[in-house]
């Protein structure tokens, strides 16, 4: 059996690890190789780390920190924010990823997806989706962290980009993110019934049972928290051994 | 040294990165002099069987790698795992190494995601070196949609994913083989790595 998996996410800007809150108010602190050398030593099942430089000139940056961060953590790196061309997708992949997250460009290009995983697998091809509800049961999926709201569908985004070869999902609730009450259930629901690739619930986490909770009540295969890791409120290794108590397979 | 042997498949940095880390005496090599005069062998490759091949037979280093393997320990991992064995099928039938008796073949596990991706346990059931000094429980992290078919006896260790998912596999004297990978498995992996190393004489 696969365990499920626990993954701290790094926003990473100019270099440096910050994160926001609901998107805004943004704080700078702590070197990202730093970071991921810890987590893994609390056990983090994966890293992400998540580019939120806005010039393009910084991309070199964040490739300097995955080539960092893989000389001395061994276990999967994900990087995502600002990859629009399958050439960013490779010049990643050389820097020591395992998998990029694309998410906006996905949205504006699909075909990035279909290339990407054509090329270098389903496996390194993760769709990072930002989505807000709607209705009942309905939400859309927005791009530009959260600003602009594409009028798309959720669900019938999660379907194609499953069609198109994309391996996972890091499906990132805008109601919930930030808010710290918990993974959005209902959205999480809606898109592992939709799909057979492996879903990532983000945005939410607040205390030590809400990963659990994401866990027994959806089919999620693995959680992403950021600031909760971040400002020490929780380790990995406790959010584990809460899940291992209830009965979840972790490693 | 250990020779990562270098013929254009996959992320070969991690590997190095893991040996780097570990203080193992590394060396990326297609040359055939680096080879012969290594203590010890990595195949590692990401990607497609016949290609992977293909990539082998070009840089001439088939017969060289089939004639080392049975000299030196000699790991491959992943792809590097699975063209060990006899024959591959995928997309087409392919000449493997034929180090270890056996064929790779397509997962078909109608209930479950392909491909195999993820942290899963390795079930023990034969003694191999590599293995040594792992906790009862460990995890490593697989990425893979084919699998090796081969006798139960080359199996040392397999994890469950619908059926059995052979994980590591040896020839019982020098030749062993990884389908999941120990450059990203965290301390377990660095540990098979290790141990690895250890087989130098």
């Amino acid at each position: 059996m696969l365990a499920k998996r626990i993954i701290p996410c790094l926003d990473v800007r100019d270099g440096k690890v910050v994160k926001g809150v609901n998107f805004e108010g943004i704080k700078e602190v702590g070197d990202p190789v730093e970071c991921a050398a810890e987590y893994n030593r609390q056990g983090a099942d994966e890293i992400v780390f998540y580019d939120i430089t806005a010039s393009h000139e910084g991309r070199g940056v964040i490739l300097d920190v995955v080539r960092n961060a893989a000389k001395q953590v061994f276990v999967p790196l994900t990087v995502g924010g600002g990859i629009k061309t399958v050439d960013d997708i490779r010049e990643t992949l050389r820097a020591g990823a395992d998998k990029v997250s694309v998410n906006s460009q996905a949205v504006q290009n699909p075909q990035l997806i279909k290339e990407g995983a054509d090329i270098f697998g389903s496996q390194c091809i993760c769709v990072g989706i930002d989505a807000k509800m709607v209705g009942d049961k309905k939400w859309t999926v927005y791009i530009n962290g959260g600003r602009i709201d594409m009028q798309l569908d959720l669900v019938d985004w999660v379907k194609e980009i499953e069609q198109l070869g994309a391996g996972e999902i890091c499906l990132n609730s805008i109601d919930t993110d930030g808010v710290r009450g918990g993974f959005d259930i209902d959205m999480l629901k809606a898109v592992c019934s939709a799909v057979k690739i492996p879903v990532i619930a983000s945005g939410g986490a607040g205390k030590l049972s809400d990963f659990a909770d994401a866990f027994i009540k959806t089919d999620c295969s693995a959680a992403l928290a950021a600031s909760l890791f971040h400002y020490k409120e929780l380790t990995v290794e406790q959010v584990k051994n809460d899940c291992r108590n209830k009965g979840i397979i972790m490693r | 040294m250990i020779a990562i042997i270098d013929y254009g498949a996959g992320n070969i940095f991690s590997v190095k990165n893991a040996l780097d880390y570990l203080k193992m005496e590394n060396k990326l090599t297609s040359d055939k002099q680096d080879i012969i005069s290594a203590d010890a062998l990595i195949l590692p490759g990401v990607g497609a069987f016949p290609s992977a091949m293909q990539m082998l037979e070009s840089s001439g280093l088939i017969n060289i790698i089939k004639d080392q393997a049975l000299k030196k320990p000699f790991l491959g991992i992943c792809l590097g795992m699975q063209l060990l064995f006899e024959k591959g099928y995928e997309f087409e039938e392919c000449d493997g190494l034929g180090l270890i008796k056996g064929s790779v073949e397509k997962m078909i596990e109608p209930k479950l995601v392909i491909p195999h991706m993820g942290w899963n346990k390795l079930e023990i059931q034969h003694e191999n070196p590599l293995l040594s000094g792992l906790d009862k429980e460990s995890y490593v992290y697989f990425v893979h949609s084919y699998k090796a078919v081969c006798s139960d006896e080359n199996i040392s260790a397999y994890s469950t994913y619908g059926g059995k998912v052979p994980a590591l596999v040896t020839d019982g004297k020098t030749v062993f083989g990884a389908q999941f990978h120990p450059e990203k498995s965290g301390d377990t992996g660095l540990r098979i790595l290790k141990n690895f190393g250890g087989l130098i004489k």
